[in-house]
């Protein structure tokens, strides 16, 4: 019994270390910003690698997204005789909800398991190392960029998610389904909100380009310089980040309909 | 502490959680020397490097490299002393997203403002130094693993460094490329005016080249001196080492239960 009180007593001293180590690497980031800013070139380059290369993914899930959400929108909305409120529907779920949450998951998965791995086999091949030898802080060159490369791309591609989406939802509600092209459009400019809806909806993605970004970082810089030690890493990235993706979701959308 | 010294180590203890590495180690890096750390594996050579560098702080005792406490410093004071030193790695650590020419360019456009015909000018020179100006195009993984140490060697010395310390320099290497870095070691080192600190366990390569050896076993200096007062030396264990016996006073076997116990032939 008492063992087994021991062991969940380490292994959440371990987790709360952990969590302490991200906490140190956030902030140590945050001082090397300035400097990032300076050689901003470096974070040019990751956001090609972390948004321009994840651009494919981001456009074909939308479109099916957004292609599914017209067809299901409209089995339901037709039973009510409100079918032209399709647009509102598609337009909606997506900038509030799906274009965030569904780009982050699909960030943690493309962008944030290559940043992870990428970091964690630099570290296994002392490549970190060596640069800490060359008196170049790993933290600076490395870890800043992709930091700040994560952070402006997650909201660009949430925002290209979603316009894309709603083509998705148009393509199959007007030219498939044959709904009022006029009230599509129009229904869905008179009833998305700037401030709540797209603004909130870009918060929502902005906190998730943070939660994805430093995560993927964090177990890249952590792991364990083994192959079996990067490939957990890789495989932590995507669970946790999907995990606080949700979870912060729920935080977030709570605070934005109560306020 | 030696005035003469560029490092000196002294009384050092190191260790990890479970494990004492170095009990109390003193030691002299004379400036223009090449000096090797000898041991068996896993004897912490390694880590007097990193302590060197420091990357990694000591329990006890202290490293001084050109006066300086390593461990005292601020992360500012370590930096300005690791621009002094040049480092390769066992596997060369190059950066395998930058090709040849970038990675030997890395260190000279972090530390200075150089414009770009002076860094090419610089580049290739420390190539040439190394004989792989041909391959400044490749990338990393396009070079043998002997050819990508000698361009970590390049990248190493690329701002002219005091110090250059090396991380097992002859580990899985043929012959052919074993002398070359030979070569490359002792002209570098002559022709900079550096100091170069080696970690190795391989004893003709070092014996010929070395200016001075120090042995370490069980956490001390076991024994020191030029190669040709080791070649004498009548102490077991560097017997042992230099003509390669597998058992003495390090034993083959590690550390067991009675063998007999282990096979469960007696009750």
């Amino acid at each position: 019994m008492i063992l087994f009180f021991e062991k969940i007593g380490f292994s959440l001293r371990q987790k709360i270390t952990r969590l302490g180590a991200a906490a140190r690497l956030f902030f140590s980031i945050l001082t090397y910003t300035p400097e990032n800013f300076k050689r901003f070139r470096l974070t040019i380059k990751e956001i090609y690698a972390t948004g321009v290369l994840s651009l494919v993914i981001i456009v074909v899930s939308a479109f099916f997204v957004g292609m599914v959400l017209g067809l299901q929108g409209y089995y339901t909305l037709q039973k009510y005789g409100s079918s032209e409120a399709i647009g509102v529907l598609v337009a909606l779920a997506l900038v509030r909800e799906l274009g965030p949450v569904v780009t982050a998951l699909l960030f943690a998965g493309r962008a944030g398991t290559a940043i992870t791995a990428e970091i964690g086999l630099m570290k296994a091949t002392e490549q970190l190392s060596a640069m800490e030898m060359m008196a170049v802080s790993p933290i600076a060159r490395i870890v800043a960029p992709r930091f700040w490369a994560g952070i402006i791309t997650m909201p660009l591609l949430a925002s290209i998610f979603s316009m894309v989406g709603v083509l998705g939802g148009y393509v199959v509600a007007v030219p498939l389904i044959g709904v009022d092209e006029g009230a599509f459009w129009s229904q869905m400019q008179a009833n998305v909100d700037f401030q709540f809806d797209i603004v909130n909806g870009f918060i929502k993605s902005l906190v998730f380009g943070i939660a994805c970004t430093i995560i993927a970082l964090f177990e890249g810089y952590d792991a364990p310089p083994t192959a079996e030690g990067v490939s957990r890493a890789t495989t932590r990235t995507v669970v946790t980040s999907s995990l606080a993706v949700l979870g912060l979701d729920f935080i977030l959308t709570s605070f934005m309909l109560t306020v | 502490m030696n005035e003469d010294a560029i490092v000196s180590i002294s009384n050092l203890a190191f260790g990890y959680a479970d494990r004492i590495i170095h009990k109390r180690i003193n030691m002299d890096f004379h400036r223009g020397k090449v000096v090797a750390i000898m041991g068996g594996s896993g004897c912490g050579k390694t880590t007097i490097l990193r302590l060197i560098g420091g990357q990694i702080k000591p329990h006890g005792g202290e490293v001084r490299v050109d006066g300086k406490i390593v461990h005292q410093q601020s992360q500012k004071g370590i930096y300005d002393l690791r621009r002094k030193m040049g480092m390769l790695f066992q596997h060369g650590a190059l950066f395998s997203d930058l090709s040849v020419y970038e990675n030997v360019a890395f260190p000279i456009r972090e530390h200075t403002n150089l414009n770009e015909s002076v860094i090419k000018d610089l580049v290739l020179m420390k190539l040439n130094a190394v004989g792989l100006r041909g391959a400044y195009k490749l990338m990393p993984t396009e070079l043998s693993g002997g050819m990508a140490r000698r361009v970590a060697l390049a990248r190493a010395i690329a701002l002219d460094p005091d110090i250059i310390m090396y991380d097992e320099p002859f580990a899985g290497l043929d012959p052919i490329s074993m002398g070359v870095i030979c070569d490359l070691i002792r002209s570098l080192n002559d022709a900079l005016g550096a100091t170069s600190i080696i970690v190795t366990h391989d004893v003709a390569e070092t014996f010929a080249f070395a200016d001075y050896i120090y042995f370490l076993a069980d956490g001390v200096v076991a024994a020191q001196g030029s190669p040709d007062e080791l070649k004498k030396s009548k102490l077991p264990f560097v017997k042992q080492f230099i003509h390669s016996q597998k058992d003495g006073p390090v034993p083959f076997h590690m550390e067991a239960n009675k063998y007999a116990d282990d096979l469960g032939l007696r009750q």
